[in-house]
């Protein structure tokens, strides 16, 4: 596909990152010279500099072949104005980044009344994610998919949960469960696992399952969900304010911790609800003082990656509850996993995976029939939905005379609302949709997952 | 909230409580009253629930306002339940509510009474109803620091904030504890000063012990039925200066212990505090001049007068209720002005008072010259916003407690100068009020239920009202 990208930022950087991956032809538009060079030389992509909202522009960056549009400057007029213009000089789709919170609420007549396909805003994104997190506490991360009926959960396994050292096809032959372990991390490996692969202490797991039958595992291996009903939350940034927002209709008890006075008069005005306590919050006994240690969960969302991690370092030291850490730039990726913080949102991804699942599913309607896809384990392997439109050479046959690429996993039949987990003998019928997990890139048919 | 530790430190209380019981005991003892055993069961009673309070300190020492603010409060109310047993065991004030109210009275160092007549009593009651005064008006809990070495950290501070009087909290020297003993090492200088200075003037020793209890913590329960009025010229002479002193900043005296005489007498709200006195005394002396023999007569009870009231004493040598109206308007402003911050002295504070009349000034220019930009000084400094705010928020909460107390009070269908001075009289930490409270009456004639009004008032005017609200705040009490 033809896709321009106007803005280079931190969100445009990842984006082309993604979507050069993904084999797209990408046209790359910022006013900074610099950037714009640097990004299409690492990405193959082509440059152009200038402002992303001249018709001249546009029209150099080839706006009337291009099948998408993304706005993600730093302005939210300017994307909308961007978008604006090719709609009109293009028949592309268009895809704006609007963060103001202002803007959020008219978010609906925006977009039907600009004819703007999708408004992204990372803020918000990052902050339904830390919403999810809250509600299910015991998980690092939440993924969901056949519309929220099915959730992929990333969790740290604990000694005292007793599985290490057993296969995985004891333990879900004693609990008798309906999920489905599908893939493990250990250290820098990831393993998509089979019956007999054996468990260690600390592994990361990630499981697939129904709503019911997820909780009903937490249960049993004693990861019972406590129930969040209060957050401390540091940085009162845009993701706080949506969390909070969320939080507070939610019946949430909300601290904000901020450091800049204009800032806390700013959020006193629009959330009423929440306590908004001014002050700097490395210092630890003020965070005391706010009830850190009586909290129960703690978000973590300044606009420094090291506080956000050390602060949720502090607060696992001093409370049992729940901890969730922002972080931006992702380096020393291994080195924050092996701490044991809690979970860590990456707003960059979010929006990113965001995208990419939107053009995915777009490309469905083109030839691939990827409905949604998750880059999981931070890039290190997917999870795709696909949905089954037409017979093929993975419909009815069993499972087992499936010959199925290394590395992947079927993890999860959707058949019409009803949740199977998949076992040798089940079948793959029309209509279904099926969830894959694998660490093979770049599945573009459910014919993909077959050998050869 | 940290339990243990506001357990811990209520525990030092009772214990407390029971060590200052003890000298009531030995005035039983000396009289030979029969009565003293009260004192005993009430000692061996703080003991009992204190004791395994204090076994062992808690592992978490941290506290924070909060909890200062609610340690303050809650042992100030346990500290005047745990006094008024010895009134009720001993028949003094059979009444509990009635023995509460005049414990509280004491501790407060408002010296508003329920009795008719307080020569009946027995003198280790007496002694003890003096003495708590002596105790209320430094504050349990400063001398709770210099005792006990808590923490090494700074967390002190939150117990003296929330305990000491007026609008910020200065610290003597660096370290709480040692300014904490420093207040009570001049408190005890002072109290035993006026104490000689009354056996010279041959008061007996008994006497002059509670009534220098009485004007040291600024309390004014009187061991007579007439206050001081039976006292020679010279030990009400004497009573007059000590009241006047004990309504004095403390810094003054620090400052003047420091050998830096000149900083003390810059103090401007000392200079502001006695100011106010002079004119006053001058004024009522001018009113009063023909109901006594002499001008000079004139002068020292419009003097004792005065001092009794602005220091929040509430000692009476005259019947002030009789007195015209202009000076007895006087006296009812200066209950609400009442002593310097950092004193023993209730009411809204001098400093309050003089900072909140300069903004006044201000808000005048700033109509004048709109985009004036000026701060308001005081005591050579411009006073911080916060400290600007916090005055005039206490201003805000004092005068809705004062309103909604006349109201809950009015329901005694007493006439309204006896419901407000009521309300002003305990608020302010004074003691006597006009007509039917008046320096020859007693708060004795109230229902129970303006008894217990009145005895919020006195905790509320003594702890400067916002630690004792936080008790009732819901958030308080959550964990998060």
């Amino acid at each position: 596909m033809n896709i321009i990208i106007v803005g280079c930022g931190k969100v445009g950087a990842s984006l082309a990152e993604r979507l050069s991956a993904e084999d797209h032809d990408l046209v790359l538009v910022d006013l900074n010279p610099q950037k714009v060079e640097e990004l299409s030389n690492q990405f193959d992509a082509m440059g152009i500099v200038g402002n992303g909202a001249s018709f001249n522009i546009q029209q150099e960056a080839g706006v009337e072949h291009a099948d998408l549009f993304i706005a993600v400057t730093g302005a939210d007029e300017l994307n909308l104005l961007c978008c604006l213009m090719a709609k009109k000089s293009g028949h592309c789709q268009t895809i704006a980044r609007v963060r103001n919170p202002m803007y959020n609420q008219e978010i609906r007549f925006i977009k039907e009344q600009l004819g703007i396909s999708m408004i992204i805003n990372p803020e918000l994104t990052a902050a339904k994610e830390i919403l999810k997190l809250l509600k299910f506490p015991s998980a690092i991360k939440i993924d969901t998919f056949a519309k929220g009926r099915v959730e992929l959960l990333r969790f740290r396994l604990k000694p005292e949960i007793g599985f290490g050292g057993k296969a995985i096809v004891d333990i879900i032959d004693r609990l008798k469960t309906d999920v489905l372990i599908c893939a493990v991390e250990r250290g820098t490996d990831v393993v998509i696992p089979n019956g007999s692969f054996v468990l260690q202490d600390n592994d990361i797991l990630s499981i697939v399952g129904s709503l019911e039958n997820t909780s009903k595992f937490f249960e049993q291996i004693g990861l019972k969900p406590k129930t969040v009903k209060n957050s401390l939350i540091v940085g009162g940034g845009t993701i706080a304010h949506y969390l909070t927002q969320n939080l507070l209709k939610i019946g949430f008890r909300v601290r904000i911790i901020e450091q800049n006075p204009e800032r806390c008069e700013y959020l006193s005005e629009h959330l009423p609800g929440a306590d908004i306590i001014n002050g700097d919050a490395s210092n630890e006994s003020l965070l005391l003082e706010e009830g850190l240690s009586t909290a129960d969960s703690f978000v973590a969302l300044t606009g420094m990656d090291e506080e956000n991690i050390f602060l949720s370092l502090f607060a696992k030291k001093h409370s049992k509850g729940k901890t969730i850490a922002k972080v931006n730039r992702i380096a020393f990726n291994d080195i924050i996993d092996s701490l044991d913080i809690g979970s860590i949102v990456y707003p960059k991804y979010l929006t990113a995976d965001y995208i990419l699942q939107y053009v995915r599913a777009w490309q469905n309607s083109i030839g691939s029939n990827v409905e949604t896809l998750y880059k999981i384990l931070d890039g290190r392997a997917e999870a795709l939905e696909f949905s089954i439109r037409e017979p093929s050479a993975v419909t009815d046959v069993p499972l087992m005379d499936l010959n199925l690429k290394d590395n992947l996993l079927i993890c999860c039949i959707n058949r019409k609302g009803v949740i199977l987990t998949p076992r040798g003998q089940n079948k793959i019928k029309v209509g279904d949709t099926v969830i894959i997990v694998t660490t093979n890139r770049g599945l573009h048919d459910i014919r993909d997952i077959l050998k050869g | 909230m940290n339990y243990s530790m506001i357990f811990y430190i209520i525990g030092w209380i009772l214990v407390v409580e029971a060590a200052l019981m003890v000298p009531s005991g030995v005035v039983a003892i000396i009289y030979g009253e029969s009565c003293g055993w009260v004192f005993a069961v009430t000692i061996l009673l703080c003991l009992v629930l204190g004791l395994p309070l204090i076994r062992r300190q808690p592992e978490n020492k941290v506290f924070y306002f909060k909890e200062g603010a609610v340690i303050v409060a809650l042992s100030w109310l346990i500290m005047s339940i745990m006094g008024a047993v010895p009134f009720v065991l001993s028949g003094a004030i059979p009444h509990p509510v009635d023995a509460l109210f005049e414990t509280v009275s004491g501790f407060t160092t408002t010296g508003s009474s329920i009795l008719a007549s307080v020569e009946e009593l027995p003198y280790c009651i007496l002694f003890w109803r003096s003495f708590t005064h002596w105790i209320g008006g430094m504050g349990v809990l400063v001398f709770i620091l210099c005792l006990l070495p808590l923490t090494g950290s700074g967390y002190h501070m939150n117990l003296m904030k929330a305990e000491s009087p007026g609008p910020s909290v200065s610290k003597l020297v660096p370290k709480v504890r040692a300014t904490a003993k420093m207040l009570y090492g001049l408190y005890i200088f002072l109290t035993i000063l006026q104490l000689v200075l009354l056996l010279l003037g041959s008061m007996p020793l008994f006497d002059a012990l509670c009534v220098t209890f009485g004007s040291a913590g600024t309390g004014g329960f009187g061991i007579k039925n007439d206050s001081m009025g039976s006292y020679t010229t010279y030990q009400q002479a004497v009573t007059t200066i000590f009241m006047i002193l004990f309504g004095v900043n403390f810094n003054v005296y620090f400052l003047l212990y420091m050998k830096k005489p000149k900083e003390a007498f810059r103090c401007e709200e000392a200079r502001w505090y006695l100011t106010i006195i002079a004119v006053s005394t001058l004024i009522i002396t001018f009113f009063i001049r023909d109901s006594f023999d002499s001008i000079a007569m004139a002068f020292h009870h419009a003097a004792f007068q005065v001092g009794t009231i602005i220091t929040t004493t509430g000692f009476a040598t005259t019947d002030f209720n009789l007195w015209p109206a202009v000076p007895k308007t006087i006296l009812v402003i200066l209950m609400l002005v009442g002593a310097c911050a950092g004193s023993t002295g209730g009411g809204i504070k001098v400093s309050r008072i003089v900072i909140l009349f300069k903004s006044v000034l201000l808000e005048m220019r700033r109509n004048l010259h709109p985009n004036v930009v000026q701060r308001v000084n005081f005591e050579g400094h411009p006073v911080e916003k916060n400290t600007l705010r916090s005055v005039l928020i206490f201003l805000a909460a004092y005068s809705f407690i004062f309103a909604f107390s006349t109201l809950l009070i009015s329901v005694d269908n007493y006439d309204l100068t006896t419901n407000f001075t009521a309300v002003a009289a305990t608020l302010n930490n004074i003691g006597p009020g006009l007509e039917m409270v008046g320096p020859t009456q007693n708060f004795g004639h109230f229902s129970t239920f303006s008894k217990l009004v009145l005895t919020f008032d006195m905790l509320a005017g003594r702890l400067e009202i916002f630690p004792l609200l936080l008790l009732f705040h819901r958030d308080t009490w959550r964990r998060f």
